[in-house]
């Protein structure tokens, strides 16, 4: 995508061009009802993507890989939790979440890495990430992943390369349900809001759009069953916000830890420019008495 | 009653040599660091050969700076008792800053200023450590529940931020104050300056009765 649609650039303090605000934000909506675990988006991520996880080994439950790493950047994750006295097979699709206030871009030091499109799309920039994985201690969602190999920050792209050219996300393509859909945001939510009426009126009493507020809504969201209880749907956080810890640590320690050592510097230069050096003249001192003599002063009573 | 001042040995070949190592180490370790501090510091990661090879230096430079100042504070922990001397010391601090030295109490091997910075490098020093382990990648980092990780980051850079201020106040107290510089590049000291800024130390080292 062109520069000019970057709204947002991680380690970057002015504003990048906003030129193009009629850009209507765009989003991925997953919905977790009609979704039968196939995992052909994982498939289909892997491919458009030109990604190889390794083969895992059978962890006891149907996730494979284990976890999201540098090779998989969406995962079918499989809950079995019970609700009404009734056992469920929650089926999440997790990858990134696209915040509108991503964490990752507030924590990463290395400009450009990280940045966010006119469109919502957060996206990294592996050609200027470091591997210092700041990022991992930004995402509320525990999303980016660093490459044993390259030692780069990895995840889902939502597809940045396709929704330029105006296609959808690959994962969104492949889905045999259509429990993925993707568009502009606000469709998104006008789609969404018919899901959840009708999980209502099937006894689903709590069913309801995720898009959690703390983190500025995401650019994926989730149709949940139990939308009252995310953590269900294997620990999706309630009340996602950025960490108060990195809050502080990328807020304002930067500007006003610059300019504490600013002042200490111009401290020092005034204390020199007023008090001068304190010399000790060598030899003429008679020994038993201890008063220095200034070179901007002359003695040291005349400062007082 | 003016005698040839001879020189003074205050820090012998091996301390200065420990201590340029940690104060070398510190400027490496605090330029790389602060690369990663702030955006608009961001070029200092040039001159370690672009960002990520800030990331991968860093932590040896501050291992090898911690190691480096372990053995310094060693040397040195016994001269850095602060006793009521220098409580006083500190009370005086306007005299201190007015270079009004005769009214302060007469001071030893180290004044409370020194001693003061000393105890802050090595809380320092000590949580920089910790902390940065805590979340040193690739290597450590993973290991740690994300919530220790983040307030490690958070205490690193704030303890590299007192530092930093700490090391600021001494180089310029070693210029402010003439003739310390040379004690450690040289080693050596006049015996008018010992005399004046560390009595006590003086009377101890030369045996000299008089104040």
């Amino acid at each position: 995508m062109p520069t000019l649609n970057i709204q947002r650039r991680s380690a970057t303090t002015t504003t990048p061009p906003q030129a193009r605000e009629h850009v209507p934000p765009v989003a991925k909506l997953i919905d977790v009802s009609t979704c039968i675990g196939c995992k052909a988006c994982q498939v289909a991520c892997m491919e458009w993507n030109d990604l190889r996880a390794e083969v895992g080994h059978n962890v006891g439950v149907y996730d494979n890989p284990a976890d999201l790493d540098d090779q998989t950047w969406t995962l079918m994750r499989f809950s079995e939790v019970e609700q009404n006295e009734r056992l469920e097979w929650l089926i999440r699709k997790d990858g990134c979440m696209h915040c509108a206030d991503p964490g990752c871009l507030k924590a990463c030091p290395s400009p450009g890495a990280i940045i966010q499109y006119t469109n919502g799309i957060v996206d990294f920039q592996e050609d200027h990430c470091i591997g210092c994985g700041y990022c991992i201690q930004g995402c509320p969602f525990n999303i980016p992943r660093i490459s044993k190999k390259d030692n780069k920050a990895y995840k889902c792209t939502l597809c940045s390369d396709r929704v330029a050219v105006g296609q959808e996300p690959a994962c969104v393509k492949t889905c045999p349900t259509g429990a993925i859909q993707f568009g502009a945001k606000e469709d998104m939510q006008f789609y969404a809001a018919e899901r959840v009426e009708d999980l209502k009126s099937r006894g689903y009493r709590n069913a309801g759009l995720y898009d959690p507020p703390g983190v500025g809504g995401t650019h994926v969201m989730y149709v949940l069953h139990h939308a009252d209880q995310p953590e269900l749907y294997h620990n999706l956080p309630k009340d996602p916000h950025i960490s108060p810890t990195v809050e502080l640590w990328k807020g304002w320690t930067k500007p006003w830890g610059l300019a504490g050592f600013g002042l200490i510097a111009l401290g020092a230069f005034f204390h020199f420019l007023r008090r001068g050096r304190n010399v000790v003249e060598e030899g003429d001192e008679p020994a038993g008495t201890r008063t220095a003599r200034h070179p901007q002063g002359g003695d040291s009573h005349e400062q007082a | 009653m003016n005698k040839p001042d001879h020189a003074l040995e205050r820090y012998n070949f091996s301390e200065r040599a420990n201590h340029w190592m940690v104060a070398i180490l510190f400027v490496l370790a605090a330029l790389s660091g602060l690369a990663l501090f702030h955006p608009s510091l961001f070029w200092l990661g040039n001159l370690f050969g672009g960002g990520p090879w800030t990331r991968i230096l860093h932590p040896f430079m501050g291992v090898l700076m911690f190691l480096f100042f372990l053995v310094l504070a060693l040397r040195f922990w016994k001269h850095n008792g602060i006793n009521r001397t220098d409580r006083q010391w500190l009370k005086q601090m306007s005299d201190v800053l007015a270079n009004r030295d005769d009214k302060l109490p007469p001071v030893g091997r180290y004044n409370a200023g020194q001693k003061l910075l000393f105890w802050v490098m090595i809380v320092c020093m000590l949580t920089l450590l910790v902390t940065g382990i805590l979340f040193w990648r690739p290597w450590f980092a993973d290991s740690f529940p994300i919530g220790l990780v983040r307030f490690a980051a958070l205490l690193h850079a704030f303890s590299a931020w007192v530092l930093i201020a700490g090391i600021m106040v001494h180089v310029y107290a070693a210029f402010w104050v003439k003739g310390t510089m040379g004690a450690m590049l040289s080693g050596k000291v006049s015996r008018a300056w010992a005399r004046h800024h560390h009595n006590k130390w003086y009377r101890e080292v030369t045996g000299d009765k008089r104040s």
